[in-house]
């Protein structure tokens, strides 16, 4: 690999990464995990003046769930460190996607926040975010400011981060009630991008849903924020009836293209595959364990 | 004395494990990346970003200016020295670097030396060429339109963008076949575009010595002794002073064989810079623009009986060469070896026209782990038994146990010329259908459908020629295809063999070796193998076709017999009896009555040095040029059973067995490794491995996140049999193997899937099978044919 020429920094606080980033006005990138970053500067899409590697910054690696349930993920915890996390039983969303995200090769050495801030409209984490209602935690030169998952992403690889911010940490909110969840990819090839993938979350009390989360990646050119189509499950049980309604709403909101993976009618009706093959789980796993 | 137990001197039939991966394994591998030389310079190819457009200008004078380049060469620099174009192994010319039009996007255009690879790539940037872009042609069907642009206007007498016109065959006898028949059944298809995409790219040092006039080139090949021919011819130096070295190879697949402009560049790069110059191209680069496989249309007919005995056979190809017709094959045959279809069936007669076009891709048509587009034949041939099957109403493995070539047919003589020589075709259905259980599946398929679920299974049978020679028939540009080996036993009894082969993932280093073990008893670790030095290799033509067993095993197997032979005189000497008086057992000599009285091969080695008697020659070296009778013909028969999602198309291989029959295997492991290798492969080209263009000739596979290669997560898992037809020609019985599983592979996936869905109407879905062709064949009930197009809405 060739990249154009670019200066390297390896700080070991974060206060410093926020200096170099605030001293190089949008010319510096942080590294973390490198599996998108790397291959970027290998074909030259991206030619940052310096790389700034957080790698060397004692105490981000961790996920940890707080006393009140909260799930707090740092900025160089890896995803197979989430694939193989033994706390993550409340999570069932996040858990069922760590097993999916690109390989086993990259889940080794990628981040989960770093996945979030690549903002790749095929990223299996965004869409795991916004279906949890998750935030991401920015810090800049002024402190730091929470960012809700759902106004992260503003495009494709574009985030809500300034250019003097780095992201810290995830964090996603504890469930009201039980927590039930899922997520479905279709790809051609392990570690392909997408054709389609659904993640869904929902808040239970008793077998009425009291939240419900969704949200897509790769059919639309930004991770598609499916929330408002899947709250007619509010205030219901999961029945056929309201499967078929909820799975109907979410694919009405994917915005698919047709290329090589498929025509975007096909795409849309993996969707709605999903969707209804991820809630109908969910009510016979309910139903098995009631 | 007890013979020697041939399996632990690693002999004939020894799973023994391979020796180069011990270097391997441990990163001490040497390929041409990793070697270095004194003031090595590098090269870097700036590429075109279209497909085809008249070069207006091209101004270097801004990368000249970047400190640290040392040349800038564009299609100008290399007119001057009368290497703007280079011939094709298939008698056409290829641009270098282009002069007057870029004709496929990915073409080189221009070179940069420079001190390291990064300023080298950072000049390229500095290089401004103007463009006018023409009409692009991305298929054989625009090419052959009268309005199409002239893709090759630099080749006199070229009005069209047609390359060839061939046939084979009895058109008459297959007319009146057809006029007989009952039934006629049809199937049109089409083989996409793949690339053999080796892990290693391809690359070249090339290091020229003004002051003894030597050039030496280590470079990526499959075949170096045809390279030293080639550059002898091109680059006008003498062959004695030219050396090619090919060291360790990182896969080869036939994308090794041909001669790339990169090659050239570096070599024309050390003359002039008089330093060494490294080129090594990566992934995406060796993708676009190196030689692909496969792109062939191919549609026919079987005129049927109805017993299902098959009359004749119609086909016709029209394939896609891209730009330059730079295909590696022999000579005579246009389109291959695509005449050895249906040559395991009995079939009286048949017909096949060929036809090759021009189109703004990559150049190519190179054997992807095949015998020169024995693919495609295979794979229509299977396509099209399995859909004449259901058009007779047929079971499909009675349809083909009707027309196999039986046991006592052999030799046999196909409608298109070949003779086949051997193989138990009956028997390895029977093993496959009982391994599958054929029998009770029409019920299993049945009863899963009552439950929704889709249920198919796929049945692929076929034998190939492998190996090429003879050279009566087969050669490249004129250098006949017949290979070598060169065995020196040393004083100690220790021995090395060069071959005119190459290894490339193959394990000669260790089979090679095995061979000689078992001809000579030498135990195959005393015995070091060495490929691809010129100047010490005897000639060979390489690695590709399943030849090197063939051929160059047979060779190694000659020269350790003629070893043998001299060796005997030495016994005989040592034991004072005359030569008729003298028996051999595995690595001994003794005395005919009494067999504790000899002398090992060990013992006649060391007085081949120190005790010669008198007349004979001094030394135990010997050298064979072995020039095969036929091809060989191994046969493979093969059988996918597969689920698929109604829902989204997506299917899941359940169970696959595979039945081959090589002849005698030489190292049991290393065959098995081929065949799960072959059929990773075949899943492949069925599922996700294909390279498409859009309108404009933007290839769309240049990189690994579009060029999908299956890993191990989603393989399936294969179930291995084996039946033995030793070759009767071949000195110790054996057959190719190392592309029966890529060749014969791809149907019994495709026809597994058909059987799961063709109860909706639909006919045929072409590769690849992503899910999302297969869920609207089921929605449709209609064919999905061609590449997946490149669309956005």
């Amino acid at each position: 690999m060739y990249p154009s020429r670019f200066s390297y920094d390896a700080p070991t606080s974060v206060e410093e990464v926020i200096a170099i980033l605030d001293q190089n006005g949008g010319e510096a990138k942080v590294l973390a995990g490198g599996q998108s970053l790397i291959p970027m500067l290998k074909l030259r899409f991206a030619s940052p003046a310096r790389v700034v590697d957080i790698n060397g910054i004692p105490g981000l690696e961790y996920h940890r769930v707080d006393p009140d349930g909260t799930l707090r993920i740092g900025a160089l915890c890896r995803h197979e460190d989430l694939e193989f996390s033994k706390i993550l039983g409340n999570f069932p969303t996040l858990s069922q996607a760590s097993s999916l995200v690109a390989d086993p090769i990259v889940r080794t050495r990628g981040t989960f926040v770093g996945s979030l801030c690549h903002a790749d409209p095929q990223g299996d984490w965004s869409a795991t975010m916004i279906a949890l209602g998750g935030k991401i935690i920015a810090q800049g030169p002024n402190g730091r400011r929470e960012i809700k998952a759902r106004d992260f992403v503003l495009g494709p690889f574009v985030n809500a981060l300034a250019f003097n911010e780095v992201a810290v940490e995830a964090i996603v909110p504890p469930a009201k009630g039980k927590a039930l969840g899922g997520y479905l990819k279709l790809e051609r090839r392990v570690g392909d991008f997408a054709t389609a993938s659904v993640a869904v979350a929902l808040d239970v009390d008793g077998d009425i849903v009291t939240r419900a989360g969704c949200a897509l990646a790769g059919v639309g050119g930004r991770t598609i924020d499916a929330n408002d189509a899947i709250s007619v499950l509010v205030g219901k049980s999961l029945n056929s009836e309201s499967i078929k309604e909820a799975a109907e709403a979410v694919a009405a909101a994917a915005e698919p293209r047709t290329d090589h993976r498929g025509s975007s009618s096909y795409k849309r009706h993996i969707v709605e595959t999903f969707v209804t093959r991820i809630l109908s789980n969910i009510a016979n796993s309910e139903q098995k364990a009631a | 004395m007890a013979p020697l137990d041939e399996l632990k001197i690693g002999g004939m039939g020894a799973s023994r494990r391979r020796v180069e991966d011990n270097r391997f394994i441990r990163g001490k591998g040497r390929y041409v990346d990793d070697i270095v030389l004194p003031g090595m310079l590098h090269v870097e190819i700036l590429r075109s970003p279209v497909a085809h457009a008249r070069i207006k200008s091209i101004d270097t004078s801004a990368a000249w200016e970047v400190p640290g380049v040392r040349l800038v060469m564009t299609g100008e620099t290399m007119a001057a020295r009368n290497l703007a174009w280079m011939p094709t192994l298939s008698y056409d010319t290829q641009a270098v670097l282009a002069t007057d039009k870029v004709r496929f996007q990915g073409q080189e255009v221009a070179a940069v030396v420079a001190d390291n690879p990064y300023i080298a790539r950072d000049a390229l940037d500095k290089i401004v060429v103007e463009y006018e872009q023409l009409p692009v042609i991305v298929n054989p069907i625009q090419a052959q339109s009268p309005d199409a642009p002239l893709i090759r206007d630099d080749k006199e007498n070229q009005t069209s963008n047609k390359i060839f016109d061939w046939e084979i065959g009895d058109k008459e006898a297959t007319d009146r076949a057809f006029a007989q028949a009952d039934v006629v059944s049809k199937i049109d298809l089409h083989y996409p575009r793949s690339h053999p995409s080796p892990l290693e790219t391809c690359g070249s040092i090339a290091d020229y010595d003004r002051s003894s006039g030597k050039l030496t080139v280590y470079m990526t090949s499959q075949a170096p002794h045809i390279v030293r021919a080639a550059v002898a011819m091109v680059a006008e130096l003498p062959e004695h002073m030219i050396r090619i070295i090919s060291p360790d190879l990182g896969g080869g697949f036939g994308n090794k064989v041909p001669i790339y402009p990169g090659y050239v560049i570096s070599i024309l790069a050390s003359i002039l810079t008089e330093r060494p110059v490294k080129w090594v191209e990566d992934k995406s680069s060796n993708l676009i623009s190196t030689g692909f496989g496969r792109d062939v249309y191919l549609e026919g007919e079987l005129a049927l009986r109805k017993d299902g005995k098959i009359l004749g056979m119609r086909m016709h190809t029209i394939s896609d060469h891209g730009a330059f017709f730079a295909d590696a094959q022999p000579t005579k045959f246009k389109i291959g070896l695509m005449h050895s279809t249906f040559a395991c069936y009995d079939i009286p007669t048949g017909h096949l026209v060929s036809e090759g076009y021009y189109t703004n891709k990559a150049p190519g048509g190179v054997a992807y782990r095949c015998s020169f587009r024995v693919t495609e034949a295979m794979f229509f041939q299977e396509r099209m038994m399995h859909a004449a099957a259901n058009d007779l109403g047929m079971d499909q493995a009675e349809f083909r146990r009707v027309n196999l070539v039986r046991d006592d047919m052999f030799p046999y003589r196909t409608a298109f010329g070949f003779l086949t020589d051997s193989g138990q075709y009956e028997k390895c259905l029977d093993v496959g259908l009982e391994a599958i259980g054929y029998s009770t599946f029409k019920q299993e398929q049945e009863e899963a459908r009552k439950r929704g679920k889709l249920l198919g299974i796929g049945i692929s049978t076929m034998t190939e020629p492998l190996g090429a020679g003879n050279s009566r028939e087969y050669d490249i540009i004129g250098i006949k295809m017949f290979d070598s080996a060169e065995l020196r036993v040393h004083m100690t009894g220790k021995a090395i063999l060069r071959t005119g082969a190459k290894t490339q993932g193959q394990g000669h280093e260790t089979t090679w070796a095995q061979i000689v073990a078992h001809e000579l008893g030498i135990p195959a670790d005393d015995i070091v193998v060495e490929e691809g030095d010129t100047d010490t290799a005897p000639f060979g033509m390489g690695t590709y076709a399943s030849r090197s067993t063939p051929v160059a095993g047979a060779a190694v197997a000659m020269a350790s017999r003629k070893i043998r032979a001299k060796a005997r005189k030495i016994a005989a000497h040592l034991l004072e009896v005359s030569e008729e008086d003298i028996e051999w057992e595995l690595g001994r000599f003794y005395v005919r009555g009494n067999q504790e009285r000899g002398v090992t091969i060990q013992d006649c080695a060391l007085a081949a040095y120190s005790n010669v008697p008198d007349g004979l020659e001094p030394g135990l070296e010997n050298t064979s040029y072995y020039d095969p009778p036929n091809l060989t013909w191994p046969f493979a028969a093969y059988f996918c059973k597969v689920e698929v999602d109604a829902q989204t198309g997506v299917w899941d291989v359940l169970n696959f067995v595979a039945v081959d029959d090589c002849g005698v295997r030489i190292n049991p492991m290393i065959v098995e490794g081929q065949v799960m290798g072959g059929l990773t492969e075949a899943y492949a080209m069925a599922n996700m491995q294909y390279m498409t263009f859009d309108e404009e000739g933007n290839c769309i596979g240049a990189n690994y996140m579009d060029y999908l290669i299956p890993t191990s997560w989603e393989t399936p898992g294969f179930e291995l049999h084996e039946v033995v037809t030793p070759c009767p020609h071949h000195p110790i019985g054996a057959k190719g193997v190392g592309e029966c599983a890529t060749v014969a592979g791809p149907a019994a996936f495709v026809n597994a899937v058909m059987s799961a869905i063709e109860h909706t109407g639909v006919r045929n879905v072409d590769m690849p099978l992503m899910p999302n062709r297969v869920y609207q064949a089921l929605q449709t009930g209609q064919d999905v044919s061609g590449m997946p197009p490149v669309l956005s809405d």
